[in-house]
């Protein structure tokens, strides 16, 4: 009796497995796809990519359907990945870490009624656009902070992988740091993951007993925050998303990144047949980078400072990286009161004068 | 009251037995878990199992099967040898990565030279570096007396300081922004373990499985070098008045282990990997062991326990963006399936049977 009650109701889940992947060509959802390179419960980068899927939900509720596949290595189990969501469907899918670049191409080669954006990259196809946010408008107003608050002078940075965008973010808080605090020293630690967190605590705490009192972070976990919170007297910044629960110490403030709007128009887009191919690299203006409440442990003074910088880079009054400015060995790059090019930051491979020590290569 | 009596012999029956109803049992352990995380048990299971085989989209899930459990079966082969005779080597991983290292250093040597004689070169240079870091715990076994056991899983940790070292440094690739990996192979014809019939998911690693299955059962049954590891295995004392040469038998196991563990990693970097990154390895090396145990250490066995652990992950990642199944819920899975197996292999050597309490 049991038995037969058994099958009974498994034979209707089968079909039902079956006739899950044929009625999703069927319907007129449109149906939007994410790769996650971290788990969505990472509080940092994947957290927030995964925040964007459920504005992208919330926004559009029956019209849309999102799915996600959350900790795929870059590599061949990446091409698998964005394969079978393109084969379930898919008509939109977000590829979310650099190194699932080629991947991505290779895939949309297969696909090419499905569209593809692949964040932070820089290789683009008729069906392939790239986007990111321009997080070192956020570094510089930490650079502002960290140049400001810091006692021994000492910052430490946790960096991820000697990439652009991470040099860029070293550059632009020295840079800011530097302005305020003409004694400051930057100590980078190459962690070579964007998310380990015991790797990430072990960095910190180096960083904290090389006299850092300051911390930040281009790692996504929270070990860094939880490290300088056990040795105290040390600020951290929230990396990509918040993590204001280390607010007001050691947290001071944080870069948010805010996918949400950016989903929810490229999801549009494909809804309304508009979709085209496109390079998007926004910031603090356009509301892609955030910069998190800045704590009352910071004083008023700096605090008031730093907002006006944030107002400034979000008019486009200013960019954070003018003149005069020059490289690491002391040619010059920027005249006074010149601005850098995008060409140039995006493919910055190199240190702004006074930044000891080297990328590694 | 149940009490658990030794066969005389091991069962032949619960030997064929065990794996399946381990499978059998892990469906169900499965679906209960899945069950508790709010999804369809039906529905989980069988998208796991029956959507890559059969499913709408099975022809593109078939061939990737083959690439999935191709490495799979290969180190496995290798290990089973190995731990027939008692040897073992824990560390298929650490040789996966320096195979891989060897193989697409000699291939990026050429870079860009165009020749039919570079792929053939990247194969003997994998194997070789899987052999040669097999002989350091096979050496210091022989000449010292170490545990097998130890040396291999931790030589595991200093090749994956090795990889990240080359890729960032030695086989970076020159023209990739800074970001750490090498050139992809893909983009290199001569260097590139191509699809050898599109679509197909065959490539010279998978080959090399299916090679190695049939010298493996060659070497068991019909050879003399098989019939020592099956006798040393199961008999050592016998084994050496049969005139077997302990020494010499752990140098072959090992070795032969690495070398396939060394041509996997080969395989694998210069086709649907691509490229040497820093975390390019991704646990073939240890899953061998279970598909080795799952396969009851006999070569057909593996060749369907690498195939079955293969849709198991396929599977898995279906059921992952289909019903939004977390990733960890997926390995808790695999892990079960070698659970139940050493769980109910238990039976093989073991009877159960009902004893009344006063019999003392």
């Amino acid at each position: 009796m049991k038995l037969t009650k058994l099958l009974t109701s498994a034979a209707p889940a089968f079909a039902l497995a079956l006739g899950l992947a044929t009625s999703a060509m069927a319907q007129d959802k449109t149906k939007v796809g994410f790769i996650y390179v971290g788990p969505v419960g990472d509080g940092g980068w994947t957290f927030e990519h995964d925040k964007g899927r459920l504005e992208v939900e919330a926004h559009f509720g029956d019209k849309v359907e999102t799915v996600y596949q959350e900790s795929v290595p870059e590599g061949a189990d990446a091409e698998r990945a964005i394969t079978q969501m393109a084969l379930q469907g898919a008509d939109l899918i977000f590829t979310t870490s650099f190194g699932y670049m080629e991947p991505t191409l290779s895939v949309a080669g297969k696909f090419p009624n499905v569209k593809f954006e692949h964040a932070t990259g820089y290789k683009t196809s008729d069906n392939v656009s790239v986007y990111s946010a321009r997080f070192y408008e956020g570094r510089a107003i930490q650079g502002h902070i960290a140049g400001s608050m810091t006692k021994s002078n000492v910052i430490g940075y946790i960096a991820s992988f000697p990439i652009p965008e991470v040099i860029r973010g070293i550059n632009s808080a020295y840079i800011h740091a530097k302005k305020v605090n003409p004694d400051v020293e930057f100590k980078v630690v190459w962690a070579f993951t964007w998310f380990d967190p015991a790797k990430e605590a072990d960095a910190a705490t180096a960083l904290i007993e090389q006299g850092a009192d300051v911390i930040l972070q281009h790692t996504d976990s929270k070990a860094p925050q939880a490290a300088a919170e056990k040795a105290g007297g040390v600020i951290t910044f929230g990396q990509a998303s918040d993590m204001s629960e280390y607010a007001p110490l050691p947290r001071v403030s944080s870069i948010i990144d805010h996918w949400g709007p950016y989903y929810i128009a490229r999801t549009q887009a494909v809804m309304d047949g508009t979709w085209s191919s496109v390079n998007t690299w926004d910031g603090i203006g356009a509301g892609m980078v955030g910069i998190g409440e800045i704590s009352d442990a910071v004083p008023a003074d700096v605090k008031a400072s730093a907002l006006a910088l944030k107002a400034a880079i979000a008019s486009g009054e200013y960019h954070p990286f003018t003149g005069p400015l020059n490289k690491q060995d002391g040619s010059a790059w920027l005249a006074d009161g010149e601005v850098a090019d995008d060409g140039t930051l995006a493919g910055m491979g190199f240190y702004v004068e006074g930044i000891t020590g080297d990328i590694p290569n | 009251m149940l009490t658990l009596e030794k066969r005389p012999q091991p069962s032949k029956f619960w030997t064929y037995m065990t794996p399946l109803v381990a499978v059998i049992v892990t469906m169900i352990a499965g679906g209960m878990l899945f069950a508790a995380l709010g999804k369809n048990p039906f529905t989980a299971i069988g998208t796991i199992f029956w959507e890559p085989l059969f499913g709408e989209f099975s022809f593109y899930y078939r061939p990737q099967l083959l690439v999935k459990g191709g490495p799979l079966i290969l180190i496995a082969i290798g290990l089973s040898l190995g731990f027939r005779a008692g040897i073992w080597n824990i560390g298929a991983e650490g040789q996966y990565i320096i195979g891989a290292i060897c193989g697409a250093a000699v291939g990026l040597a050429f870079y860009p030279a165009e020749s039919w004689i570079i792929f053939p070169l990247m194969v003997i240079a994998g194997a070789l570096g899987g052999l040669l870091w097999a002989m350091i715990p096979a050496l210091l076994k022989v000449r010292f007396g170490t545990n097998e056991i130890l040396v291999s899983l931790m030589l595991v940790y200093v090749a994956e300081q090795l990889l990240a070292s080359m890729s960032l440094g030695l086989l970076k690739n020159p023209e990739g922004f800074g970001f750490p990996g090498s050139r992809n192979f893909q983009q290199y014809a001569s260097g590139h373990n191509a699809e050898l019939i599109t679509g197909s998911g065959m490539h010279w690693g998978v080959v090399a499985a299916f090679i190695a299955v049939i010298f493996a059962y060659i070497l068991l049954n019909r050879h003399i070098l098989g019939f020592h590891i099956r006798l040393t295995g199961q008999a050592p004392r016998a084994a050496r008045f049969a005139g077997v040469n302990p020494k010499l038998l752990v140098v072959f196991c090992l070795g032969a282990s690495g070398a396939l563990a060394g041509l996997a990693g080969l395989f694998e970097v210069s086709g649907p990997s691509g490229q040497i990154s820093i975390d390019f390895n991704s646990g073939y090396g240890f899953t061998a062991i279970i598909v080795a145990f799952l396969g009851r250490l006999h070569p057909v066995g593996i060749l369907l326990a690498g195939l079955l652990m293969a849709l198991t992950y396929i599977g898995g990642e279906i059921a992952q963006s289909n019903l939004g199944l977390p990733a960890a819920a997926i390995q808790v899975f695999q892990g079960m399936l070698l659970f139940f197996l050493l769980a109910i292999d238990m039976l093989t050597n073991y009877r159960i049977k009902l004893t009344n309490r006063r019999v003392a």
